[in-house]
This record gives C-alpha cells, structure tokens and sequence, in this order.
C-alpha cells in the first residue's frame, strides 16, 4: 500500500501489530532494547524497549508522504516518511522538495532512558522469562554474556542477509556485524561502555544516577503525545533506526554551518544533544507504546485483563503465608526486631494513591532510627530491599554527596534539554537515605537546596525542577526509608526505633547467609507479594468510620496532649496498609485495633529511647 | 505569487536570468509608465535610481512587486509624489526568507501563468496560490487605516489619541512626527472591521502584508508628502489570534501569522545575513550582484562579459548584508500541562527587531511560522525527512514591559472568554459568594473558616492607592497575614495549598532562605563576566504572594529586609556597584510555630513567638491556629480525615474543577475589579476606629493605631472585590471589622487580663504588663532604700526578700527586668552576684 496516500493505512498498522503482539505471547519474540546490545538488533526492525521519559524534546515536523523525481526519466513516486528519520530515494532519484503532494505531520520526540535504578533481578527475570512465562528464545541470537555464544550462532549473524531495500543502510549494517563482534564481546560482558573512541569529550546520556548503563534512545511518538508525562515508565514497541546516515549529519552540519544560516538555529550543543550518534543513542519509531503500572516481570503487565485477574486472585489465596514469610525474613534481616520489620512491610507496600489539594494521600516515608553507625548494616538492608522491590537506589547522604551531586534536575539552555538529577526517579521507587554516613560538616549553597529538595520528596511527594528563570512542580511517587543513628534530620511519616535482638559476629556472613537461604521462588513471590499489593484499591465503611471516630474522641479525651491530627493520621495509615498487606480491601476493626496496638508499641519504643538519652546525659 | 499580468512575460523572463545572476541593471522593461499590473517594477525604479546609489533594493523587481511598495495608481494619475520616491524602500527579511523556494516551485512546475486572471484587466487578478488580490486588498486596508474606529478602545491604552477618530490615521500622523516607519496594526481591530481581510492576512501573511505596507505609503505621502523617513512605512501586524499556545502549534500553521507568547530563554549573537553578494571579475573588473537563495550564494563561475571562468571574486564591502539575530522562545510555565517538559520555538529577528528582547522577558511574538527541511549533505540526494521551524518576527511585544508603569499586568495576560466571564459574574452574584469561595479554599483542611476568609481576602487585596503626589508614594494594598500556632495544625499545608493557587507565588522556608535569596543578589555571569542582578523570592513574587514557612526560624537580618518589603513594597538594593530599587508588592503569607514547641496560652503572642513588634505590626491579621480540644471538633476531625483515605478518585477531579474555576475568580477580580470606598463606607470605617480607640482610651491606653484602620480599608476593599463591587459597602466594612476583631481576639488578647490590647502587637507588651513591671521596680527601690546605707547587697538575698514582700507571684525574669530599669535609673549596677548602689 505504500503508494497509495489515501488508505488510511496507519490506523491498520498500529492495529495489525497490536493483534499480532497479543497472540501467543508474540511480546516475548520482540527482542528488547534493554537485553541485548543495539549492535546485535537488525536495523529497522521491531523491538521493544521498557523505559522512563527523561526529556521531552520539542515537537517536529517530518515529511509524511514525499514525492521523489527521477531527473532522466521524470518518474515520481510517492512515498511515505512516517517510521523513518530519513527520507529515502534510490540513487537515481532527487526529493521533490517542492512537490504540492507532500504533507507534513507531526510527531514528539522523548529521550528516553532505562527506568532508573531498576534492580538487576528484574533485568533477568524479563530476560530470561523465568516464572510467568515460558519464554520463547527471542528472535536475535543474542544472549547475555554469561551464557557464552557459540562461533556458529556468531557466523549465523553475519551471514543472515539484512533485508534492507536501500544500500548505503544495508552495508551499514554489515559493517556493524561483521567489524565490532569481537570489541562487542568484552563490551557486553562489562556492561556497555558508553564512550566511544572517536567522540569526544564524550556524550553525556544523561542517566539520573550515577554509574548507570544502558541505551539510552530518542523516542519518536507518532500519536496522542500529549497522555505522556516525563519520567512515566512506558513499555514502546517500534522501528529500530540506527541510520548512520544519522551520525553523519551531525559533522556534516557542524562543518557547513558557517555557511548555511538555516542550520546554525542550534548551537553546537544543542544539536549534540539531540542527534547524537544513532549508534550510541539508537532511535525507535513507535508503533505502540503502553504507560506501565509496573515494571516487575513476574506480574502480568495490566492487571486488569481477565486472565491476569485468574492470575490475581491464586496469589491472593496463598498470601497470608507469603506475609509471614516475608515478615520473617525481614525480622531476620533487621537483626530479629519484628516490629521493624512489620513497619518496613508496611513502608514498601505504601504508595501515593491520589492527592488532595496538595497534601499527598498514601506516601509512608518511614525513617529507621538506631542503625549502628559506621557498620555495614545498612548497606546490607539496602541491598535486601534491592532484592525485593523493581527499582531502588541509595543515596549516601554524606557532606561530600550533598555538596556535590546533582539532585534536582535542571535545564540546561544552552544544550535545551533537561539535565537529570538523582531525584528524577519513576513512580515506586524505594529510595534508601543512608543518613548514617553524615559527619558533621559545612553544607554550602548547593547542599542546602539538596536537602531542602529531598525533605520536599518526603513531605510533598514532588520535586521542582530547575527551569533557571522559574521553578516546575513535578509530582512524584517515591518511597523514601531513612537509615539514622537518632531521629533523622530529613522529615519522615513515622520513626521506628530499631531495637536489635541479636548482634552477628560478622555482619557481612550473617546477611548473605540470609540472602542464599531464600529459595529464588520463594524470593519472586515475596516480589509478586509487594508491586501487587501496591496495586490494590482500599476502602473503609461507614460503620467503621463511626468506630474510629468514637476511638479519636476518647483517645483525646484522655491524653490531649499527646494525640493530634496527625497520630490520627498515621494510624489511618498503618492501618490502610496493614489490611492492604493482609490482601483486605476494607478495614475491619480488628485491623484499626491492631494498627493502634503497633502504632503503641512503636511509640512506646521512641518514649523509652528518649529516656535512655535522657539518663546518658 | 507574484502579482504580474500574464501579458508581461519579458519580465517574467528577466526575473529567470537574474537569478542566474546576469547583471546589476537590466535594460528597463520597455513599457513602465502605464503598465499597470507590473507596478513593483515600475515603482522600484523610480524609487531608487540606479545612477546614484548602489541601492538596497532587490533586482528582482517582479517578485518582490508586492513588496517594493509604491504607488501605482498615483503614477498613472500624474500626481507627482516625491515622497515615495525619496523614500528608500527597505527590505522585509521578515516576509522574505521562505519566498525564493516557492517561486522555484512554481516555475519548475511548470505553471508559467502564475496568476490566475479572473478578468481580463489586472484589477482582479491574485496572487498565485492564494485568493488574495492586490488591489482589493490594498483598498480594503486602506478604507480600514481611514476609517477604523475602535469602539471598545480605554483611555489609558493609548495615550494622546482621540478615540472618536479613525486610530491608525493618528498613528500615521504619530510616524509623521516621530520618524519610526513602523505602523503596529492590531490584528483584532482588523478581524472587527473586515472579516474576510483578516482571514487573508492569517493566511497569507507574506503576500498580505506588503500589499499593507503599500497600502499605508500611499496614504501616508498622501497627507505628508514632505516626510522625511528613514525608509518606507512597514506594516506589523500583531495579536493575531489564530495561535495562542506553542503547544497547539501544528503543521497547519506553517507560512501562516500567528502569535504566540512565551518567555525568551536565549538569544544568539548578532548575524549579518547576507542579502545580496557583489563580486567582481578579476580580469575585466565587471561587476555582478547575487542574491542569496534559500542560504546560499551560488558563484558565478563564468564572468558574463570576458568569458573567464573563475575570475569573479566576493567583495564584502559591496554586498549587502540584514542583521539578524536567533531566539529561542519557551513556553510560559502557566501554558504548560503538568508533568510536561516546556516546548521551544526558535525565532529570527530581523533589522530593527535585534535585540528587542533580553533573556528572560516574557513576549509575545507575531510572526510567520516557517519549516525548512535539513539538507543532510548538498552532494547527497538523501534528506532528512524533518523540518526545522521557526518563527519571522515581525513584531514583539513586551509583557511584562507594562508592570513598568504599575499597572497589574495579569490584565493583560489572563484572556477570558466571554462565557468564562459571565460564569464568573454569574458566581459573584451568588448571596453566600464570600463563604462559597472560602469553603473551596484548601478544602483538605478542616474548619479554620476564619483563616480560609483572611487568605481569601489577601488574595484578592485591596486597592491600589497613589498617592506619590502628596509625597507620601504609594499606599500598600497588599494584605500580609501571619499564622501561628501549635506544630501540626496544617499551617504549612494552607501555605503550599495558596502557592499552588496563585500564579505569582513563591515558597519558601525561614530555616532555608538568607536574605539573598529572598531579597536580590549581584552574580557574575560566567560567559559574559558582566554582573547580573539575580532576583530572589520577594521580588519574583511581585504582584503574588510570598510564603514564608517557619518565620520564626529566620534569623534576624533576613528578618528585617522583610520591613521595607511589608510596609513601602519595595527593596532598595546597594551591593557590588549596583543601587536600584525593586518592586515588590508582594503580600507575604507567613507560618510561625511558638518558641516552646508549644502554644502557652498564658502568654502573649509575642512572648510565644518571639518576633520583635516592629514587624508583627506589619501584618494585617494575625491569626492563632490552635488544636481546639473539644469532643465534637475531634468527632468532626476524625470523619474528615477518615474520608480522605478512601474517597475515590472523581471526587478529587471535582474538587480540582473547583480550583481552576476559584484561580480564574481570584485572577477576573484582581485584573477587573478595582473598588473604590463609598460614602457610607467611608463613615462605617470612621466609626469602626473611633470605637477602637474609645476601647483602650477608657483604660488610659491607646487601643488602635493608623495602621490598623488602613487594615480595615484593605480588608473591605478585598470583602468588595470578592463581590466584584466597584463600590466598598457597609457590609464590607462590617466583615473587614468582624474579621479583624477576630484576629485579634485570638492574636492581643492580655492572657493575664483577658482584654484585647493592641499594644501587645505594636509594642510587644501588653499595657498592663508595662504597668506591673514599672510597680515592681518602684517596689524594689524602696526595699533597696528601706535597707539603708549598705554599698552592697546579695542578688539572692534581694530576690528572695522582694518575693516574700510582693503579694503577687515574682519570677527571676521580672525580678532581674526590675533591676535593669533601675540600673537604667542609674540607680545601681548588677555584678554578677552583687548589686551595688550608686
């Protein structure tokens, strides 16, 4: 049909490939950006990619339909532009550059990077395809490095004839095949090495935390870019286009722009940043793209469709040993303190369900008072949790990290994009604070704005983004969980006082003995058991509403004092999530007695630590 | 395009060979002075003859015939016009840039007979691709510049015109005057005399608007033949309301005139664009002029006239070259849907335009919308398939230029559609409008109907007062509104919600802010090394409302810049060789918590707070958030708070409608409403402070001052925009007091005498207080004297001796204040543990 303009032929592809991409688990054929290596994907071919939009470039105009001239024969042909970055013609033919029957569309373009901090389980899981599943090996050849290739499978590679109808794009490829196998090896092995010989000072990918890997990839967004936020986590199927044409307007353009004054619109910079190498940053045309609720790969990616609800209510029927698994291996982890542990469920359970007005609905920052200083305890919790939630991150809060990491994003005009920071994270990120690693020490100007912007996270569930001439509200949904010696510095919903029961010779041993004692299915489902329950909706009755009324008004009646709106508060909070973790979409007020009762524990805790300081000094 | 009979093909031909480059002077057509339908060509001529100057104007006659402006008709009438003659015409880059690639288009296509006759003589004729003909076009512009009148037009918009006669006429007279050959034409007025001409000019400005600069010539050397300008009037249109958003921008808008607003985040150096290149033969010295084409300059490689090849070289001194100068615009933050990233246009200014415009202005620009695609290399046939777009400026206009001249500039930017305004007015004359507006304030916070009622007036604010000629300058109208109380009471909450509702609000926190940031600092801009002013929160929130969460945590000197700010709504800055004075009318929202963690209702409001008089005075109400501790209140408390954890989402949608509709309340009010204080107002104020004063004057103290009462008049002229009254009524006044009265009932009353007393606020102790200090001093130099004549005397001793002698209870606090007074007295002197007589 492509030389036909009127067929309305775009509807028919995006409905072809979502047909096709719900059969038969046809998703898991997709190779996947975020596995295997753009060398290894053919050019112009399906992929897929689970990403977060890190940037939104402006939007651009493109040659939808073109019409091209064969200047000896006078032959037009019409073709289209959607799909590609470059607008093709056979050697033979010019672009009409002025033909009445070119239409320009429009499309968005989001630079997009892997969602951040995404934990390494959920990398190979996805891989791999181990529980949900069966996988279906995908349709490279490509496997990770630890399953070493074969010669065959490599000479396989080589020999498959691209099917690229334009030359110059053909042998382009080739050259990737059959020249970089051998530096690809090692590359892959250690993870992508991002700075590439030949371009200097190297490319900035723009990852918002440190010593992260991976494409990043120019999103091109053909339909309803504006249901598209920045830092969403979107799982996009599209056109690969690795065009090395790509690259070289990059030179071309910086060469000859002293002459052409249409081209020097941009400074050197700019146009950097926003075409940068195809082979460093690879483009995708999409087809479809989903906003993802969720990034873990054991769960069903929409939970609304039937067969994921079959999949729903059998987890939901074995989750009460699930929870007291997972409560017990978390006792463990926190050094046999139970009631750290229920609350640090509660904590990663917690989401920010809606907002009203300003005020955040659902956020459950919980900070963890009494880590031992200096020890290696919390770097240990960290990675326990890393085990269990989809993407996490810890932050070092020390002197050295505030004063000199970037944590607010902001833009750079120069460049015009947005340059990351550590707090551009995806909804549901768990977000360690290791507050244990501060000294004391001078916070200058940029270390002030860091912890006012990290106490904002925790308060407002928002981040404002530096836009120079004026700030931006971008609303997020982060878990925060603060490691302290005494109470934290930052704000927080809820302190728990940690109350160890046992003291480990060697930590270290101690918490990986931990770790291999979980059998790998019972550490998915402790995985399915946290991004699910986070899903769930909530509800609470009038009668019980009328009940805990009753409690608030005698629990002020007798300690005024102590008890505010905002004990009351918490306790709602505890509460909602202690049912949530018992699978109960509505509180019973078995639930709201029993969310008191930790709530008690808990403060009692902090009552009895205050004392003891007390006595020391 | 070009507006040429079909019967004229030799300069058709000729325009072929030109840009080819053939030679500066062509023979001239060879029938110019009745040829009607070439009229550019033939004008052209006249204006610029080529014996005297290397002239500007472009060679192409033909193509630019509607943009070399001239007056045709008049030369056929014989009329001599030496104006026009002697009045260079300029050329418009501005119009120009996208044109050569049209004309190529139009003839490689074939299509010789660019224009479509419709009759057999030219005065039917249009432009090739349009509908638009020259000639109707120009007569419809022209009725419209002699007879438009507008009839909505205000008086302080334009300054020095009288508005019952045609407006543009008087501008013309204005160039006439002035000399600047710019005629601005507001789009609106155009739409609202002549629809269909209005569509054109949105359509085809770049064919359109030279017709309109011809059109405004003729008139303009018609009734001063004797001006002398710089170079022909050129026309500029703005506010054209096709596109308001650089969101909605979209390839139907390409080659279109649009205006769009934003703020302009960079600006490119100076370019000098090649126009039109000379060079010159090496070997026989002929000369040649090429015009620039789609960029480029295509060199002649053979000199027509010897016959060398590559003997032509570029004399740059001969060429011509336009300034022109790139700007990137980015979208308003108000534009912006949450969560997006700001969108950017790139814009080009041309000639006069460079450098209109700083980073940092917010405009809004009228111009052509242009897209170009990339070439990715000239020898190869592959192309990008993208365009690049941009916008030809043809005119700016500063938004923030007015708040300059101290009118409220949200007038300007907030655009309300009519039915937005009759909704709003439908709204306001709701009976319970006040309670409605106030209850949709916060709604997440529970009761404080006062507070929700102060900051809602605050909102709104009173009325601007000059009074600069009495010399007493302008009378704040902003309402500043303290909040304090017990932690927890969601006062934060309340803050963030207000700096979320505004569009010119600032958060901020007093553990967090220096007075840099909220004042202003002096920055050495790393590229430039000049020194930058960069604007902190209180001048940022000019015109908006500046929240200062933990006020009390603000240490002293960042305190006290916020004294000239709160009273005289400015900051004078003297710093690094800069002296200026800034604007900040900026109402100030502060939270401040009690110094022991705790509300002590024994105390006054400074004692628990701990902020010096001199600015808690400045706040208009001061108000006590305080846990009130009954059961009904908690049961109340409770079900809200449950509620919030399970509403469903729909009610939230609703709840943000709410929002929107009270922003769009709040801005309609501010921009339109401006109420004016009533007679029997003016007497209920009178009366309301007379009263005050007669209160405290029954106990010897002073119970109300000045200030107060200009409280009263600021809240009742906010209680009256909340009507949108022009007029401040008695009910104003009423609630101003009521409101007032309660404040203060929460904020100085004498915890010990229960009595309200203002002079807790404006002198930091309440009269009585005052009065118990001086008795005990009084009561201390007597028990010093009644000991006789011991030099010295024990601290302890003495305390403990006035404690058993006092009838009231008398702590170390009050003890050690007697001795200080008398020590003031120099009476004695305080050693430590010893007190020594003088």
């Amino acid at each position: 049909a492509q030389n036909d303009p009127n067929s309305d032929w775009e509807k028919k592809v995006t409905e072809y490939f979502k047909d096709k991409l719900k059969e038969n688990n046809a998703t898991n054929w997709v190779p996947s950006l975020n596995d295997v290596p753009v060398h290894y994907l053919k050019p112009n071919s399906l992929v897929k990619f689970r990403c977060m939009v890190q940037d939104m470039f402006d939007p651009e105009f493109y040659m939808g339909v073109y019409e091209t001239v064969d200047p000896n024969t006078n032959a037009r042909v019409l073709h289209f532009g959607k799909y590609r970055d470059v607008a093709e013609c056979g050697p033979q033919q010019e672009i009409d550059l002025n033909s009445s029957q070119t239409v320009t569309s429009e499309r968005q373009t989001f630079y997009c990077v892997p969602v951040p901090g995404e934990s390494a389980w959920v990398k190979e899981i996805s891989f791999f395809g181990l529980v949900y599943q069966a996988r279906v090996s995908p349709s490279t050849s490509y496997t990770p490095s630890r399953h070493k290739r074969s010669y065959e499978e490599d000479e396989d590679m080589d020999l498959h004839p691209s099917k690229q109808k334009e030359q110059h794009i053909g042998s382009g490829g080739d050259i990737h095949g059959c020249v970089e196998p051998k530096r690809l090896e090692t590359e892959a092995s250690a993870g992508h090495h991002l700075i590439s010989p030949n371009c200097s000072p190297p490319l900035d990918l723009n990852f918002p935390l440190p010593g992260e890997k991976g494409p990043a990839c120019l999103v091109k967004v053909y339909e309803s870019w504006d249901s598209f936020k920045v830092n969403d986590v979107l799982e996009v199927y599209g056109i690969l286009s690795v065009d090395p044409v790509l690259s070289i307007v990059n030179t071309e353009e910086r060469d000859s722009s002293a002459l052409d004054p249409m081209e020097c619109m941009d400074t050197a910079e700019e146009q950097r940043v926003h075409s940068p190498p195809a082979s460093l940053v690879p483009r995708i045309h999409v087809i479809l793209a989903q906003k993802l609720q969720h990034i873990n790969p054991l769960l069903p990616v929409c939970l609304n469709e039937e067969e994921s609800k079959t999949f729903v209510s059998n987890f939901m029927s074995e989750l009460s040993p699930v929870r007291a698994e997972l409560l017990g291996f978390l006792t463990h982890a926190l050094l046999g303190d139970s009631l750290a542990a229920e609350y640090l469920i509660l904590h990663l359970i917690s989401t920010v369900y809606a907002r009203r007005d300003v005020l955040p609905l659902g956020k459950f920052a919980v900070n963890l008072s009494g880590c031992p200083r200096n020890s290696i305890f919390t770097e240990h919790i960290y990675r326990i949790i890393q085990q269990l939630v989809p993407a996490s991150y810890r932050l070092q809060m020390t002197i050295e990290n505030m004063n000199h990491s970037r944590f607010i994003p902001h833009k750079d005009y120069a460049a015009n994009r947005l340059v990351s920071g550590v707090l551009q994270l995806a909804s549901n990120t768990s977000l360690v604070v290791d507050e244990t690693q501060l000294e004391q020490g001078q916070l200058d100007t940029t270390g002030v704005h860091n912890v006012t912007a990290l106490g904002n996270l925790i308060t407002w569930q928002k981040v404002d983004y530096d836009f120079n001439y004026h700030q931006m509200e971008f609303p997020c949904n982060i878990n925060v969980l603060i490691t302290s010696e005494g109470r934290s510095l930052l704000p927080s919903d809820c302190q728990v006082h940690l109350q160890p029961q046992l003291t480990p010779p060697n930590m270290e041993e101690y918490m990986n003995s931990l770790l291999t004692a979980v059998l790998p299915s019972v550490l998915n489902k402790f995985r399915i058991y946290l991004s699910l329950l986070r899903l769930l909706d909530y509800s609470i009755s009038d009668e019980v509403t009328k009940a805990v009324e009753e409690d608030f008004v005698e629990m002020r009646k007798s300690d005024p004092e102590s008890v505010t709106a905002d004990d009351l508060h918490r306790t709602l909070l505890v509460a909602r999530f202690l049912s949530l973790s018992a699978g109960q979409t509505t509180l019973s007020r078995e639930r709201w007695l029993r969310a008191k009762q930790l709530e008690a524990l808990r403060k009692a805790r902090l009552q009895q630590q205050k004392c003891v300081n007390g006595n020391e000094l | 395009l070009a507006a040429q009979d079909a019967r004229s093909p030799p300069s058709q031909k000729r325009r072929t060979e030109d840009s080819t480059s053939t030679g500066e002077l062509q023979p001239m057509p060879t029938s110019p002075p009745a040829d009607l339908q070439s009229p550019g060509a033939a004008d052209a001529l006249f204006s610029s003859p080529p014996q005297f100057r290397p002239s500007p104007i472009p060679l192409d006659f033909d193509i630019s015939s509607p943009l070399t402006y001239g007056t045709p008709s008049s030369r056929v009438e014989g009329t001599p016009r030496s104006g026009v003659r002697g009045t260079p015409v300029r050329q418009r880059p501005d119009l120009g840039s996208a044109r050569k690639a049209r004309q190529v288009d139009l003839h490689s296509d074939g299509v010789a007979e660019d224009v479509a006759t419709e009759q057999t003589f030219g005065q039917k004729l249009v432009i090739w691709g349009t509908d638009v003909n020259v000639a109707s076009c120009k007569e419809k512009f022209q009725r419209f510049l002699q007879r438009f009148i507008d009839p909505l037009a205000k008086e302080d918009e334009d300054i020095g015109l009288d508005l019952n006669e045609p407006r543009y006429m008087q501008r013309l007279e204005e160039i006439n005057v002035v000399g600047e050959p710019f005629l601005n034409v507001n789009c609106d007025h155009l739409r609202s005399f002549d629809e269909n001409l209005y569509r054109q000019l949105i359509c085809y400005p770049q064919e359109v608007i030279p017709t309109f600069d011809m059109a405004a010539n003729e008139i303009f050397f018609d009734r001063y033949p004797d001006s002398i300008l710089e170079h022909q009037i050129q026309v500029r249109p703005y506010n054209a309301l096709k596109t308001r958003n650089m969101r909605s921008l979209n390839p139907e808008d390409i080659d279109q005139l649009i205006t769009i607003s934003g703020m302009v985040i960079r600006s490119s150096q100076l370019i000098p664009e090649m126009q039109e290149a000379f060079f010159k033969c090496q070997v026989c010295a002929f000369t040649t002029r090429v015009e620039i084409d789609r960029g480029r300059i295509a060199e002649p490689s053979v000199c027509k006239n010897c016959n060398t090849t590559h003997s032509m070289a570029l004399i740059h001194n001969r060429s011509m070259f336009s300034d022109k100068q790139m700007i990137k615009l980015q979208e308003s933050p108000e534009d912006m849907p949450a969560g997006q990233t700001p969108y950017t246009v790139a814009l080009f200014a041309h000639n006069d335009l460079v450098d209109k415009v700083q980073p940092g202005d917010r405009v809004n620009v009228t111009g052509i919308y242009r897209a170009v695609p990339i070439r990715i290399n000239p020898r190869v046939s592959t192309v990008k398939s993208v365009y690049k777009t941009h916008i030809d400026v043809i005119h700016y206009r500063k938004t923030d230029s007015k708040r300059l001249h101290g009118v409220d500039e949200e007038t300007e930017q907030k655009m309300f559609t009519e039915e937005r305004v009759e909704m709003l007015k439908e709204l306001s004359k709701k009976q319970d409008i006040y309670e409605r507006l106030s209850s949709a304030l916060a709604p997440s916070i529970y009761e404080h109907e006062d507070i929700k009622k102060g900051i809602l007036l605050q909102l709104f604010g009173g009325s601007r007062k000059d009074f600069t000629h009495t010399g007493r300058g302008n009378f704040r109208a902003e309402i500043n509104i303290l909040l304090c109380g017990d932690p927890g009471t969601s006062k934060s909450q309340l803050l963030q919600y207000v700096y979320n509702l505004v569009p010119r609000g600032q958060y901020t926190s007093g553990r967090g802010s220096s007075a840099v940031g909220l004042t202003a600092y002096v920055m050495k801009d790393p590229e430039t090394r000049q020194l930058v002013l960069q604007t902190g929160a209180l001048v940022l929130s000019d015109n908006g409302i500046c929240c200062i969460d933990e006020f009390d945590k603000m240490n002293e000197s960042t305190r006290s810049v916020l004294h000239e700010v709160m009273e005289q709504q400015t900051l004078s800055i003297a710093k690094a060789g800069i002296i200026c004075q800034l604007n900040a009318r900026t109402s100030i929202l502060a939270a401040a918590n009690p110094i022991e963690s705790q509300w002590n209702p024994k105390k006054t409001t400074t004692e628990n707070i701990q902020l010096p008089h001199t600015l808690l005075s400045r706040f208009d109400l001061i108000f006590l958030m305080l846990d009130p501790r009954d059961e009904a209140y908690d049961r109340r408390l409770a079900r809200h708070l449950v509620s919030l954890y399970y509403q469903t989402e729909e009610k939230m949608e609703e709840e943000y409608m709410e929002m929107a509709v009270l922003r769009d309340y709040i801005a309609y009010a501010r921009g339109y409403v401006n109420p004016r204080l009533g007679e029997e107002a003016s007497q209920a104020l009178i009366e309301a402070y007379v009263d005050m004063r007669k209160i405290g004057s029954g106990r010897g103290m002073v119970s109300a001052y000045p200030r107060q009462l200009e409280s009263l008049i600021r809240l009742a002229e906010a209680h009256a925009k909340v009507r949108f009254s022009e007029k401040v009524e008695t009910i104003d006044v009423e609630e101003a007091k009521r409101l007032h009265r309660e404040a203060l009932k929460q904020s100085a009353t004498d915890p010990r005498t229960g009595i309200v007393d203002v002079s807790i606020l404006t002198t930091g102790m309440s009269a009585t207080a005052r009065k118990r200090k001086e008795e005990l001093a009084q009561a201390l130099r007597k028990l010093i004297q009644s000991k006789g004549k011991a030099p010295t005397l024990k601290y302890q001793q003495l305390f403990d001796d006035i404690r058993a002698q006092s009838d009231t209870a008398v702590t170390k606090e009050m003890f050690e204040e007697a001795l200080r007074a008398l020590a003031d007295d120099d009476f004695l002197t305080v050693t430590g543990k010893t007190v020594r007589l003088l």
